[in-house]
């Protein structure tokens, strides 16, 4: 029988206790996919071995990813008792000597140290000499909910999970909320889909709660295939369970049967966590047959898909579960009434979910307090590009999108100038160096023609072209183009003609306005996003840049020079 | 059954999760092989009680699917949008030159693939590549033909 949901906690803490304040040092490193491409799977074996061959005991954690992604391998050395001190861009020497001064003899590396963070409840003084990790710029701005604890805690174990409060929120809603209630306070908290659309989550969920249908699912988005985006497959990475739970949650309230995360194939790191998470789960008795003891039972499973943009289209996803090619269906009927295998669905994006918990756990009202307008609680932003700190923020929206570039990112790599943002995706925009004096706010960015999207911020500087930049976007979507509509499949391949035309120097004066033609028949004639919103990367950059494209086809010449370096695209294609 | 059967057998027969499809069973063998043979499909058809004809289609659909053996390494270079701006094509063309291939494909000694990747995942550290699936981030023109050469002088063999 599973154990109580009193004894897991016991356990939990327990546990939790014996590693930040047992015998041995607890050494955290960061392992996302970012950690991974900055080489973090090397240190995390070049620290087993230092351990080893120093014979030190300490206990290692590959644990996800804390945000600053810049500052990776980041490794954190906890004392017992005391508290984290992080080491930026770590590499083999680097921890032989951490090894042996801090881990080893107690004395911190302070020529190495980024910074500290404090342990709560620790009677030791704070580490002099090495700055708080919490005033670094890209912390100050910061509000964690959905990422409370990514970085803090191991994702492959469920009790680290439990010990910093988790599943207290499933507890609290299958004890003492009817699903009438839940479903009030997720209303309450004024919650928009992180997805893209930014649609009110309590009113989808309260189309798929008003289907009386016995079987009824739940489907968690993580396809995630906007460049310039990875916060999905981070939260999967970081803290999987965050995620998990938000997915019962919803079921809970939809009166669902069964949840599905979906994912794409070869993204191992968030694939093996998040089923490790489920598995974890289902031992606990948290997920599986009158989960805690309550007459709520449901499942949840993984679900691959293979290389596919549009698979994260809401039908398309739905056809990719099913085992089909990711093409969009009609609507109506809408996935509330006919969804995955002809049932009732409901979908949303992973960050959406992930912040569930919280609102249950403190109330919508706390929630909605956070952010502007109906813009509410916070944005979980991935900042790429030329920026000095890349990396992920979870910042509370209506703060101005300019003091996220310039402060929390550090602003430009090597002084130069920014010269345009490109956010939302591919199918979002782009936004000029003069207009990001902005509020981080859906309507703000959208009338600016720079949607939120999945909260991707590639920062480009001056050296950029945004012809060549605009290029390459089209080029992404005639790529992923499904190939269902024609229009969309046509008019994406017809954009790249003219953007390569425009590229080499032999634009027409035709060739803007024949793209805003084949823009509006893309827009009217496609069934999904792709192809409705597909002209989105033209019209801004037109919007913002006209000048440099009559440069390129009235001038013939590229301000930057890139358009005259060699470009790739991909060879194959949806046959 | 022959080897290659075996293996197609069992890795769809091997599914561990509970909603098993024609997507899924291909996955499953593209994991086990590297590739999907023509027996594969067969298999699936026949496995899924559906068409050659209709596993063939969501097979061509998802360009991760390979329909010949796969070559010995794979090198990947992401082109999505955060990668370009810091310098993906610049990469991109030093990887091929270090690989002595003229575009995205196969080298016809079957010891490496190059390809255009639309996103790896770790954009905060652009531009990105990866090795057999291991990745490197803050790459230059220099250290991606680096990592290129040392991939191909692993196993004792010239590049
Ligand atoms: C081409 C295309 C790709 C999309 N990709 C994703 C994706 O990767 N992840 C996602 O959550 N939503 C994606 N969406 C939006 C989904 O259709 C859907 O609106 C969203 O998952 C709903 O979740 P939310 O209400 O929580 O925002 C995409 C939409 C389109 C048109």
């Amino acid at each position: 029988m599973a154990p109580s949901f009193l004894e897991i906690g016991i356990e939990a803490d327990r546990r939790w206790q014996g590693l930040i304040a047992g015998e041995r040092p607890w050494i955290r490193i960061g392992t996302a996919l970012c950690g991974e491409a900055a080489g973090a799977f090397e240190v995390a074996a070049a620290t087993e071995s230092a351990l080893e061959s120093q014979g030190v005991a300490a206990e290692v954690s590959r644990v996800g990813c804390l945000g600053l992604c810049f500052a990776e391998p980041l490794l954190d050395v906890q004392l017992p008792g005391g508290h984290r001190i992080f080491y930026s861009n770590v590499d083999a020497e680097k921890v032989g000597e951490i090894v042996s001064s801090h881990v080893a003899g107690g004395t911190p590396v302070k020529s190495l140290a980024l910074g500290y963070l404090p342990q709560e409840g620790s009677d030791e003084p704070l580490p002099e000499g090495i700055p708080d990790l919490n005033q670094h710029p890209m912390r100050v701005w910061e509000n964690r909910i959905a990422l409370r604890n990514a970085g803090n805690i191991d994702p492959l174990d469920i009790y680290q999970y439990v010990a910093n409060g988790g599943y207290q929120a499933l507890h609290k809603t299958l004890t003492n909320l009817s699903r009438a209630e839940t479903l009030e306070e997720v209303k309450a908290s004024g919650l928009r889909g992180r997805g893209g659309a930014a649609f009110p989550t309590a009113t989808k969920w309260s189309f798929l709660a008003g289907n009386p249908a016995p079987e009824k699912y739940v489907l968690c988005n993580c396809e995630e295939g906007d460049p310039g985006a990875f916060n999905d497959k981070n939260i999967l990475e970081s803290d999987p369970n965050t995620l998990l739970e938000g997915v019962i949650i919803a079921g809970y309230a939809t009166g669902a049967s069964k949840g599905y995360i979906f994912i794409r194939h070869g993204h191992d790191g968030p694939i093996e966590r998040c089923r490790a998470a489920v598995r974890q789960a289902k031992e606990l008795g948290l997920l599986g047959e009158n989960i805690m003891g309550s007459d709520f039972s449901y499942d949840v499973e993984v679900a691959l898909t293979g290389d596919s943009y549009v698979a994260g289209e809401e039908t398309a996803l739905m056809e990719a579960i099913e085992g089909k090619r990711a093409m969009p269906r009609f609507r109506p009927p809408f996935p509330a009434q006919v969804g995955l295998f002809g049932k009732p669905t409901n979908i949303n994006n992973v960050k959406t979910l992930a912040y569930v918990p919280e609102i249950v756990s403190k109330g919508g009202k706390w929630f909605a307090d956070i952010g502007h307008d109906t813009s509410t609680g916070t944005a979980i932003l991935c900042l790429s590009g030329s920026l000095n700190y890349t990396g992920m923020v979870e910042v509370p929206l209506g703060i101005n999108l300019k003091d996220v570039i310039f402060e929390a990112a550090g602003g430009m790599r090597n002084g130069k100038a920014l010269k345009l943002l490109q956010t939302g995706g591919p199918l979002g925009g782009v936004l000029g160096a003069d207009s990001v004096d902005i509020l981080l706010d859906f309507e703000v960015l959208r009338a600016a023609g720079a949607i939120m999207g999945s909260g991707g911020i590639i920062a480009a500087d001056e050296t950029a072209c945004v012809v060549d930049l605009t290029r390459s976007l089209i080029a992404f979507c005639q790529y992923e183009s499904c190939g269902k509509c024609f229009p969309c499949r046509m008019g994406m391949s017809h954009l790249l003609e003219v953007l390569e035309r425009i590229c080499r120097l032999e634009g027409t004066d035709e060739d803007l306005s024949l793209m805003r033609t084949i823009g509006e028949n893309m827009q009217a004639g496609s069934l999904c996003g792709h192809g409705q919103l597909g002209f989105n990367p033209v019209s801004s950059a037109l919007r913002y840049f006209g000048s440099e494209f009559e440069t390129h086809i009235v001038d013939r010449t590229c301000p930057t020079g890139t358009c005259s370096l060699p470009r790739y695209s991909p060879v194959a294609s949806r046959r | 059954m022959s080897g290659l059967e075996q293996r197609i057998h069992a890795a769809v027969h091997g599914q561990a999760q509970p909603t098993v499809t024609v997507l899924s069973s291909l996955l499953a063998v593209e994991d086990e092989l590297g590739y999907l043979p023509k027996e594969a499909v067969e298999f699936v058809a026949n496995f899924s009680d559906t068409t050659v004809n209709d596993v063939w289609a969501v097979a061509s659909f998802y360009p991760n699917f390979r329909f010949v053996p796969p070559t010995e390494h794979v090198v990947e270079v992401c082109w999505g949008a955060s990668c370009h701006v810091v310098g993906a094509m610049a990469a991109f063309r030093s990887v091929l030159e270090a690989a002595g291939m003229e575009a995205e494909g196969d080298r016809p000694d079957n010891r490496v693939a190059v390809k255009l990747n639309t996103c790896l995942g770790a954009c905060s550290q652009a531009p990105v590549m990866s090795m057999d699936h291991h990745l490197a981030g803050r790459i230059t023109p220099e250290s991606a033909a680096k990592n290129v050469a040392r991939l191909l002088e692993q196993d004792g063999h010239g590049a």
